[in-house]
């Protein structure tokens, strides 16, 4: 398994479903290395191996390039490392060289590599060592970029990899379009597997606690409703959308406070565009939140809104379901395909997305249809179900291959 | 003596547009969408199926009717398909008034709007009822004697209601629970009733044809006419009469032309005639004609939808509950202000097809009610009517400042 990070060393939804997909293969009785390009033991991951590829402390590095593929050359690193790895490029150069020695060593049935950081590792296994080389796609760089161009080399580097690739997995009916209309690959060759969420989620050790957020819990009390997303601030989530529909739906409902949680690149515009708009006293900043304050924050929250332009997946809208959250997510959004008891709307539309949260604002009726209809189906698809589709695919690389003599 | 009653029920609801929160107080049009092709679009909905459906099935009856004089049906005609036909294919209440006019077709009363109002405003109901009457009168100069109330629900209240105000005949569910070793194929006559009878569906074999005609995947498809019709002769050994009570659309929309459809009944009914002592008969006549057998009574409302033959799809969840006590709250206001736009766009929102589509019934699963929703969603079908009820208490609101 290659990868580019691993929980707690990760930076979105990336490495917890890649934790949450080893391990359910793992029960399948699959016996895994999984590499990931910097240095850390994993002491708690007992079901695989996890090996380093890099010396890179996690401390500095981790999720870096995995969802901001912008400036893949620049100097990102500290240049004062052991191994002189100052961007992205230069670490998954390393990464391959690991791979490739590794490889020597090792001959292992498949390799199944996550996003276009590993795909030249994977396409390298397949190239030298003619080793099944599985791609399974989270995102593609249209995502990244809210579907306007993107990083070209980037761009290259998916289209190799998913040209070379035995077989394809993709998150979302979505996504496996995205690939097809976008990278010219034919739909017999890719396979869907939705992710889900992880079983800490269930495991019970989550109490809410009332007095985290304090003020939002005392306009509840005043008769408000909290509206939430969570994610990066990039284009690709769309927030700059559900700003204006924001400023929208608090013209006809004033009780209406909106919590944009996370950080990125546009937190400044999407500050300035809330005072400009005149409705940053409704708007709530938190900074990047994960673990318990992110789920206190789903918690509080009424609602849950996912704007994304393009979502291959989008598990935070699983994680608000969870927390008894009303959603609404855009139509781009893949988790939208396997859920019924949701508003949704397209990316574009504000007005759709002012009227639906001002509907459920002001009716307790939808409002507790939604949240009680989600809590039934949100977590439908386990992840054994998912590890037997992956190993489904595995199957049909095998045969692939014994075709070809 | 054999008989079929054969009953087809005809309706079309004005579905509202997608009425978002911004238009309230500015637009009050809540039934023309400008998009030809959005799937609220009342007249392409109509056109498409008056092409698949209404033409080929009027066409089918009448062919029946000029070939055999003892052909009878009987229509329930809501008042927004009439309104509806006459906006965009007046041609269609022609040739229904042609039909009338031979005697063989009978019309059958109910309420203008096709509303559930019996349960929860009775004077409004009434005044549905009367509407109903009086239009089939304009049209087709006739008044009906039997009444079905929407969705076939019924209970023994309802029946009182109906002999009271003077009906002959009152149509309903055949459902097992109800009549437990009794056979639908009698007239009965519902409990603490005087005169008025009670003409029970015969589900089975109208959902042989009405639902299961084209199922691929059920054991006895392809349906033949001699297999039917001999059904049909075993089922007439327990009661005479045998209630087909369907959709009309059922013909050409639900099962369309290329299954056979219209052949197969072309086939049926000649076949059907040519024994000795079989005859198709209309609801009225079947009420004069046949003996009571025994008494009946449905405290419980009973309705002819769904594996429950109940009112959940309609009543079963916190959205239907707000939005259409939402909407009769307001009843009194609207019905005295006097504002004839008003008082009908009131009635349009009574359609009990409305709260059908905000059914989360069997949403989860993606069944049949989907498949009926003009809408997205239940939640969305919820959003845009209850956009559409406070524009309407904004116009009270006006009215009443004035």
């Amino acid at each position: 398994m290659l990868g580019w990070e691993l929980p707690p060393h990760n930076s979105g939804g990336l490495g917890v479903a890649c934790l949450n997909l080893s391990k359910a293969l793992a029960d399948q009785g699959a016996d895994i290395d999984f590499v990931v390009p910097y240095e850390s033991t994993h002491e708690d991951i007992k079901f695989m191996r996890v090996l380093s590829a890099t010396k890179l402390d996690p401390l500095y590095r981790y999720g870096i390039g995995a969802y901001d593929s912008k400036f893949i050359e620049d100097v990102v690193f500290p240049t004062i490392n052991k191994e002189n790895l100052v961007s992205i490029r230069d670490v998954q150069r390393h990464y391959c060289e690991f791979v490739k020695k590794y490889l020597m060593e090792f001959k292992p049935d498949i390799v199944h590599a996550h996003d276009w950081l590993t795909y030249e590792a994977g396409m390298l296994a397949k190239k030298n060592y003619g080793i099944p080389f599985v791609a399974h796609v989270h995102a593609t760089e249209y995502d990244r970029s809210g579907m306007n161009g993107g990083n070209p080399v980037v761009h290259a580097i998916e289209r190799e990899g998913l040209m070379l690739a035995d077989r394809i997995i993709a998150v979302s009916k979505a996504t496996k379009n995205i690939i097809h209309e976008k990278y010219d690959i034919p739909l017999n060759k890719i396979d869907v597997a939705y992710n889900s969420l992880g079983e800490d989620f269930f495991a019970g050790q989550y109490n809410y606690d009332k007095n985290s957020y304090l003020y939002l819990e005392n306009l509840k009390k005043a008769g408000y409703t909290i509206i939430s997303t969570v994610g990066r601030f990039t284009i690709q989530k769309g927030l700059w959308h559900m700003m204006h529909a924001a400023a929208k739906a608090l013209y006809k409902n004033p009780k209406l406070i909106f919590v944009f949680a996370g950080d990125g690149e546009e937190k400044n515009e999407l500050i300035s565009l809330a005072a400009e708009l005149g409705i940053s006293k409704n708007v709530i900043f938190t900074g990047f939140i994960r673990g318990k304050q992110l789920r206190d924050i789903y918690t509080v929250s009424d609602i849950f809104v996912m704007s994304s332009i393009s979502e291959p997946f989008g598990l935070t809208a699983l994680e608000a379901a969870h927390h008894g959250d009303a959603l609404i997510l855009t139509k781009q959004s893949g988790v939208a395909e396997v859920l019924k008891s949701i508003m949704s709307y397209d990316f574009w539309d504000e007005n759709r997305l002012a009227d639906e949260i001002v509907a459920i604002a002001e009716s307790d009726a939808l409002k507790k249809e939604l949240q009680e209809g989600i809590k039934k189906e949100y977590c439908k698809i386990p992840w054994e179900d998912i590890a037997k589709k992956c190993i489904s695919v595995y199957n049909k690389v095998d045969k692939h291959k014994r075709n070809i003599g | 003596m054999r008989a079929i009653s054969l009953y087809l029920h005809i309706h079309q609801p004005y579905r509202y547009r997608q009425y978002s929160i911004f238009d309230v107080s500015n637009d009050h049009n809540y039934w023309i969408d400008h998009n030809y092709n959005s799937k609220q679009n009342n007249e392409r909905i109509f056109r498409k199926v008056a092409e698949k459906s209404y033409y080929p099935t009027l066409e089918m009856i009448e062919r029946n009717v000029r070939k055999h004089p003892d052909f009878k049906v009987s229509l329930s005609i809501t008042g927004t398909w009439l309104e509806q036909a006459e906006a965009w294919a007046p041609d269609l209440i022609d040739k229904i008034r042609h039909l009338v006019q031979t005697g063989n077709v009978e019309i059958v009363a109910e309420t203008y709007y096709h509303s559930l109002s019996f349960f929860y405003n009775r004077e409004e109901f009434e005044t549905q009822v009367k509407m109903h009457l009086s239009k089939i009168k304009e049209l087709f100069g006739v008044e009906p004697k039997v009444f079905r109330n929407t969705e076939l629900s019924y209970n023994d209240e309802l029946a009182k209601w109906a002999d009271n105000f003077g009906f002959k005949g009152i149509l309903a569910e055949g459902w097992d629970k109800v009549l437990g070793w009794r056979s639908p194929n009698h007239v009965y006559r519902p409990i603490g009733c005087n005169n008025i009878k009670l003409l029970l569906k015969n589900y089975r074999l109208s959902d042989d044809i009405a639902f299961r005609f084209s199922d691929r995947k059920w054991s006895e498809w392809p349906l033949t006419v001699g297999k039917y019709k001999g059904w049909l002769e075993m089922d007439a050994l327990r009661g005479n009469l045998i209630n087909l009570f369907m959709d009309f659309e059922t013909f050409g929309e639900h099962q369309w032309a290329d299954t056979g459809i219209f052949e197969f009944m072309d086939n049926f009914i000649d076949s059907w005639l040519k024994e000795y002592d079989n005859r198709f008969i209309t609801v009225s006549e079947a009420c004069e004609i046949m003996p009571v057998a025994d008494e009946i009574s449905m405290p419980q409302t009973v309705t002819w939808a769904d594996m429950e033959r109940d009112l959940s799809a309609w009543m079963g969840n916190a959205m239907q509950d707000e939005a259409t006590r939402t909407l009769f709250d307001m009843s009194k206001e609207i019905l005295e202000s006097g504002d004839k736009d008003l008082i009908d766009d009131f009635r349009k929102l009574t359609t009990s097809d409305h709260a059908y589509y905000m059914s989360t019934k069997y949403w989860n699963d993606g069944d049949v009610h989907a498949y009926f929703s003009a809408y997205d969603s239940p939640y969305e079908a919820f959003m845009f009517y209850m956009n559409i009820l406070r524009d309407i208490e904004y116009r009270l609101m006006l009215l009443k400042n004035k």
